[in-house]
């Protein structure tokens, strides 16, 4: 009975020898992983970093103004004046779409609203 | 173990046979018991201590090895670390109120030479000088032939010339990382920015500090750590501040004026939406502050806070505002405005004769010296110091740049009733056009002081109440009819009621007295004026301008047409709605009961 004690005890060491080995390297990957994920994060938000300078200065306004005026002719662009501004009924929207509706086409009214118009669905059992 | 009896019939017998007593052998077997007993325990019990004092001294071992491991190892960030914690460690970003960048980090590197390591010196400083148009290759060789093991060339290089100095291939020749500061968009808000330097500088890294306007200011706050993913928001909107600096700048050109400035400050929450001073200067390049001459003439010099002058006219809303406030007159009241007004050897003029008297309403819209003193001196000196001093005007403003705390307004020492009547139509208080928007923008809010701020706000931040809405109510109807019919009839904006006040002030010579023909006109104005949201204020120096065949100097031709422009192209941006004019009734049926 001693010896079998002696025996799983034994393995029971290897056991967790082996398995604390592997856990040792599989973290040991992982660190490494992180730490290459932190650079790449690094690098990314420095990029960001520089591509939002770049658009922050592509975008001044002063360069905005002289791409507005050399291209006046395709654009047409001027600045804001409140004589630009208008009320909702003056702007023009699309008109009606002249087609009408001629030939209705039945649909189910199965599990319809019922408002109180019109007949009670065949099929629908309401409560 | 066999317990020895401590009464053994083979003793006891023999004893009790010979007559001695047995109870002696009884006791000598306790006796003998109770010494094996006490071996025992003191053996346990040393066993113990020893097992404790080795256990002990592995614990300390332990700990004392750890501790010196600590101390001699080099320190490494924890691998597992959470992400982005120990990356954000630069200088936090300064943005707009609606997010533009205004101010962010570049990296870049500084380039500096090791003597000793140098190949061929004579080439390198020659190839640098050639790379670097503002070195001297001369003094470059002196100093790499010279003792020193280290040389800085250049702070701050471009790509570009980094990879030109890689083409030299001295092994001298070696980059150190930087951060710079980058202001994207040049010259804007430069007085706002102020601009950022190298503090303490190894080969690794360099401090970035600020040295003026909001990089100095919030300097500590924009070096936290904790804050390098939050930016500094400021009150600022980019286009409007572009298109008024635009608009400020072709002013200044038109009205040939030496130097400008404009405030536009939100009245309910004291934000600043654009602050523009002329002449101005570039963050990125910042230039040395002048040693010699006048400080105003120089570019880094902000007009804006720094420029303390006495501002005219405009202050005769504030005497009317507060004469009104105590109840002594109503916009109706007939002032007596024969002139000139004498007092002891000093005479107050009107700038043209306007008759016998006027009313309240019309000395502002006329702009009367005299109808305004003679108020003055009815609301007596104390009441007008204390009324100005609730506007803020007898201290630096709290505007959150360096050098708003360098505008300290000049305040006469001796408040008398003389001081009490010039300072009525703005002459004997010197003060800054912040200061000035200050106070408008308590007439326009309905009469609670708020006070300028750099600083993206929440919501409407009223300070102490300084004038009866009432009060503020006639006093812009006032302001609108000087817009009307008044002094600054250039003001007028189609589809924006404005209501301002103009002043025009002789420039004090440096020695005492006043130039003749250098002026400091400003318009101090607030639009739509039936509801104001906006303060303007336009403040130009020295315009000089012909037209009508005349040479004029009043800010009606000079500082009111800038102004006006101003406010055209500004509102809409603002998403201010023109309205058709019917508000200037509605405020006249409110002014007569």
């Amino acid at each position: 009975m001693k010896g079998v004690a002696y025996v799983l005890a034994a393995l029971a060491v290897f056991g967790l020898a082996f398995w604390a080995y592997r856990e040792n390297y599989a973290t040991q990957r992982v660190l490494g992983e992180t730490q290459q994920l932190q650079r790449d994060i690094g690098a990314a938000q420095v990029r960001l970093g520089v591509l939002k300078a770049e658009w922050a200065y592509l975008n001044r306004p002063g360069r905005l103004l002289e791409l507005a005026e050399l291209n006046f002719d395709r654009l047409g662009l001027l600045p804001l004046r409140a004589t630009q501004f208008g009320r909702v009924d003056q702007v023009i929207y699309p008109v009606d779409p002249p087609l009408s509706i001629v030939n209705p086409v039945d649909v189910s009214t199965m599990n319809a609203r019922n408002n109180g118009s019109g007949n009670a669905p065949a099929g629908g059992k309401f409560p | 173990m066999i317990r020895t009896p401590l009464r053994p019939l083979a003793r006891i017998l023999p004893a009790r046979d010979k007559g001695e007593n047995p109870d002696v052998i009884e006791r000598e077997n306790i006796r003998r018991r109770h010494e094996e007993m006490q071996d025992r325990a003191r053996a346990r019990a040393e066993g113990r201590l020893l097992v404790l004092g080795v256990f002990f001294f592995c614990v300390f071992a332990v700990i004392g090895a750890r501790m010196g491991l600590l101390a001699l190892s080099e320190p490494v960030e924890p691998l597992a670390s959470a992400p982005g914690a120990a990356i954000a460690a630069q200088r936090a970003d300064i943005v707009d109120r609606q997010g533009h960048i205004l101010a962010t980090n570049f990296e870049t590197h500084s380039l500096y030479a090791q003597p000793p390591q140098l190949v061929d010196p004579a080439a390198a400083a020659k190839g640098l000088a050639t790379i670097f148009p503002d070195l001297d290759a001369a003094r470059l060789l002196k100093d790499f032939s010279g003792k020193r093991k280290f040389v800085w060339v250049k702070k701050k290089i471009s790509p570009e010339q980094k990879q030109a100095v890689h083409d030299l291939g001295d092994p001298g020749l070696l980059f150190g990382p930087r951060e710079m500061r980058l202001y994207p968009n040049g010259h804007l808000a430069a007085h706002v920015m102020g601009g950022a330097s190298f503090g303490k500088e190894g080969v690794s890294a360099a401090e970035v500090i600020g040295v003026a306007g909001v990089e100095k200011q919030f300097d500590g706050y924009l070096r936290d750590p904790a804050n390098g993913t939050k930016p500094l928001q400021l009150s600022l909107d980019l286009t409007v501040q572009a298109a008024a600096e635009r608009v400020l700048f072709g002013g200044m050109r038109l009205m040939n004026a030496k130097g400008a400035t404009s405030i536009l400050m939100d009245v309910h929450t004291g934000e600043v939406i654009s602050v523009v001073s002329l002449p101005d200067f570039d963050p990125n390049n910042r230039p040395r502050p002048p040693t010699e001459g006048d400080a105003s003439d120089s570019p880094l010099f902000n007009r804006s806070v720094q420029g303390v002058y006495e501002l005219g006219s405009t202050f005769k809303i504030f005497t009317t505002a507060l004469s009104m406030d105590l109840g002594l007159t109503n916009p109706d009241t007939m002032i007596d405005i024969r002139g000139p007004l004498r007092w002891g050897k000093f005479r107050i003029k009107d700038f043209h004769n306007y008759g016998r008297e006027l009313s309240v309403s019309q000395i502002i819209v006329k702009s009367s010296n005299i109808g305004t003193a003679r108020m003055a001196q009815q609301i007596g000196a104390k009441r007008q110091k204390a009324f100005l001093g609730a506007l803020g005007m007898f201290d630096p403003t709290p505007f959150e740049i360096v050098e708003a705390s360098g505008g300290q307004p000049l305040v006469p020492r001796n408040w008398s009733e003389l001081s009490t009547m010039t300072i009525s139509y703005g002459h004997g208080l010197s003060v800054s056009p912040m200061h000035l928007a200050a106070g408008y923008a308590a007439i326009a809010n309905g009469g609670h002081y708020v006070s300028p701020t750099i600083l993206k706000q929440d919501g409407p931040q009223y300070g102490p109440r300084v004038l009866s809405p009432d009060a503020a109510a006639q006093s812009r109807v006032m302001l609108r009819k000087v817009v009307t019919e008044g002094t600054a009839s250039f003001g007028e904006v189609p589809g924006y009621a404005v209501g301002g006040k103009t002043g025009t002030a002789d420039k004090p010579k440096p020695r005492g007295g006043y130039y003749d023909d250098k002026v400091i006109a400003t318009f101090a104005s607030m639009f739509p004026v039936n509801d104001p949201k906006y303060v303007l204020i336009v403040t130009l120096d020295e315009p000089s301008v012909h037209s009508y065949g005349e040479q004029r100097r009043t800010a009606g031709w000079t500082a009111v047409p800038v102004a006006a422009e101003m406010i055209a192209r500004v509102a809409p941006l603002l998403g201010l709605r023109p309205s058709v004019e019917s508000a200037p009734v509605a405020g006249i049926t409110l002014t007569s009961n």
